[in-house]
């Protein structure tokens, strides 16, 4: 089985859909002749022609806005924007129209689109270009936001959201696309949205995580008993899974990248409150990225949970 | 190195039906006696359909409406030119787009009346569904448009919006992204010279809202709007060019909004009745009619049997929308997603 690293199984899994279905079209900024900045779209302008790889002028509500005519249309489009601090301008479609077509006329048209872009700290960018911005998005019904953590999920998780019949928001890691290598299957394979995965199984603590956090999760557990779930799908998040885990260990630590306030470990961690409060064995513990602005690549280790703060985290919740 | 004019432009206005009722016969385009009767119809019952729409608003019948007075030879004059399978994305104030192209407009009451229901379209329609956030369906118009042109089918898109949807940001990418793949959509542009209390002149310095499209390298064209036979044949011909594959037509039908914003707006607040006033000889019914006179196709009888006609249809409608059942509280979780999920399961335990 061929080891691939992040941007080979998205790449992968684009190839493949394509190939299997007509109405897959790719548009976005430099997505053609560039490959894309990230080369996550390499190779298909090649394959399937400027017809359904298309580079657009440069306009992220223009991307955006005319794939959802696209999507009503028939097609089944992923646009990619080509980083998340810009996808801002999209946000107007996203949330206005993407979400709310299916319900403003009862079922009559539907928007079954995927817009994939990188998040994320860690490539020593500039300014916008390492933003982890999934909770706005998870805070509007109509949408669904994944956000991979490793190479065959990450396969599986773009071909089921090629495949879902509403919008799709999917979350690749610009930091986790070069960093690990596993196998990856060519051919067809999905992984279900709406489901996490228990990536290690324990006792002690649930650690939960998504994304480029799962493996600073998994090196800070180490030493520890304790079970790590990949969150995958933020929106809608798989409660059954958390809360079963929850109720095994009875200790919680949450990690995000994002900053802390209104973040989407927010969430989870309210709802294990309220639905899962009695089997806790202390407080629920988030180690998040800080209340800031995003600082520049000088900074920005500093601003990313660390393992060590992650391990702290987990030593705390064991006090109890 | 002399200075050179690398571009240059015109636009062009075209005015078919005069206020006097008197058409041009170089610039008519071909419609049967039958057809012109069936425009003066949709006109008039469009008029009816807004009156009514007002006065239930005002009884507390119907919510907030956007009453469509003045500008119906503009809908209804575009509307008519696209065949069935075109697809037409409106705005909010589209009511005779709606009535042009068979609409069942009892729904058009429900949704008024705050049911979504009313927007459920049917099945033979190719309608998307009104669009409230100024300006930002031209690019889903423009989208479909490529995917039309993708699929290789041949079909126009038809999209709506007024002069202040012309300074939305939305506005500017569709018409680039139009130009740039040479989507088969026509954009009817409704300067009603209104946006709210906001006067055309603060919207743009252009002359024009037609000439916009130059920018975007495609043609653009003004129309009387009020004259229902210019629209039509300006967008008939836009329509047909995009078919051949020769890319977007803007269109900018130059008419009035006669009432308010919406019931919920006082437009005496922002305008003097004298400036409206000055519309009032360029109604589109009126000369209509009048040309229908000189023809001799309209009679004393003939338009006693359309306000007949047009009112019983009206009276229809309401009934047909006052006697729908409240939908069920349910209804709101059943199309946010394919299915609901999870946590909308359990909410939906509260009814």
């Amino acid at each position: 089985m061929p080891k691939m690293n992040m941007v080979q199984a998205i790449n992968l899994a684009l190839k493949e859909e394509m190939k299997r279905d007509n109405n897959v079209v790719v548009l976005g900024e430099d997505v053609g002749r560039d490959g894309g900045v990230f080369r996550v779209t390499e190779g298909l302008l090649d394959l399937y022609g400027s017809e359904r790889v298309m580079d657009t002028p440069l306009a992220e509500s223009g991307i955006v806005g005319t794939a959802i005519g696209m999507a009503a249309y028939g097609l089944k489009p992923v646009a990619e924007i080509q980083f998340m601090g810009f996808i801002y301008p999209a946000v107007d479609q996203i949330f206005n129209h993407a979400a709310r077509i299916r319900s403003r006329c009862r079922g009559r048209y539907t928007v079954p689109l995927v817009i994939r872009t990188p998040y994320g700290v860690g490539i020593k960018s500039p300014e916008h270009h390492s933003e982890s911005s999934e909770a706005h998005f998870c805070h509007m019904p109509g949408i669904k936001v994944v956000v991979p953590a490793t190479p065959y999920t990450a396969k599986g998780l773009l071909i089921s959201a090629i495949r879902d019949p509403d919008t799709v928001v999917f979350l690749e890691s610009a930091r986790l696309y070069r960093m690990i290598k596993e196998d990856v299957p060519e051919g067809e394979y999905t992984v279900p949205l709406g489901q996490a995965r228990i990536v290690q199984e324990g006792r002690q603590v649930t650690v939960i995580a998504w994304g480029s956090m799962l493996h600073r999760a998994l090196q800070a557990v180490s030493t520890v008993d304790a079970e790590v779930i990949d969150l995958m799908t933020l929106l809608p998040f798989d409660e059954e899974t958390v809360y079963k885990s929850v109720k095994k260990t009875g200790r919680v630590v949450i990690v995000q990248e994002a900053p802390k306030t209104g973040g989407f470990g927010a969430e989870i961690s309210a709802s294990i409150a309220e639905d899962a409060m009695l089997y806790l064995k202390g407080p629920i513990k988030r180690v998040t990225g800080y209340d800031v602005v995003l600082p520049l690549p000088k900074l920005e280790d500093y601003y990313m949970p660390t393992v060590n703060r992650i391990s702290k985290a987990i030593e705390e919740v064991l006090k109890y | 190195m002399p200075e050179q004019t690398i571009e240059s432009f015109s636009i062009k206005r075209l005015e078919i039906l005069s206020e006097t009722g008197d058409a041009d016969a170089a610039l008519m385009p071909p419609l049967s006696e039958e057809q012109i009767k069936e425009l003066h119809e949709l006109l008039f019952v469009t008029r009816t359909f807004d009156g009514r729409a007002l006065n239930l608003q005002r009884e507390g019948r119907l919510g907030t409406y956007a009453p469509v007075l003045g500008q119906e030879a503009s809908q209804v004059g575009s509307a008519y030119a696209f065949e069935k399978t075109d697809w037409l994305f409106p705005s909010f104030r589209e009511m005779a787009v709606f009535m042009t192209i068979g609409y069942p407009m009892n729904m058009i009451f429900q949704y008024w009346s705050g049911d979504e229901r009313g927007l459920k379209i049917p099945d033979d329609l190719n309608i998307f569904p009104i669009s409230i956030p100024v300006g930002t369906h031209i690019l889903h118009a423009v989208g479909a448009a490529m995917a039309m042109k993708y699929k290789g089918d041949k079909k126009a898109a038809g999209v709506y919006f007024g002069d202040g949807g012309t300074s939305e940001g939305d506005f500017h990418e569709g018409m680039n992204f139009a130009g740039t793949f040479k989507a088969p959509v026509v954009f009817i542009c409704q300067n009603n010279h209104w946006a709210i209390s906001v006067p055309r002149e603060r919207q743009t310095a252009a002359r024009s809202l037609a000439q916009k499209a130059v920018a975007y390298g495609f043609e653009g064209i003004q129309v009387d709007g009020n004259d229902v036979f210019a629209v039509y044949k300006a967008t008939r011909d836009a329509v047909d060019k995009a078919k051949r594959g020769e890319g977007p037509t803007l269109i900018e039908c130059v008419t009035y909004r006669m009432a308010d914003h919406t019931t919920a707006d006082d437009a005496s607040r922002y305008r003097t009745k004298e400036v409206s006033e000055a519309w009032k000889p360029k109604d589109p019914i009126v000369r209509l009619k009048l040309f229908m006179e000189k023809k001799g196709i309209w009679t004393e009888a003939y338009q006693k049997e359309l306000e007949e006609k047009s009112k019983a249809r009206v009276d229809e409608w309401v009934k047909m929308e006052e006697s729908v059942e409240k939908p069920s509280p349910k209804d709101m979780f059943m199309f946010t997603y394919e299915k609901p999920t999870p946590r909308q399961l359990k909410e939906m335990g509260d009814f």
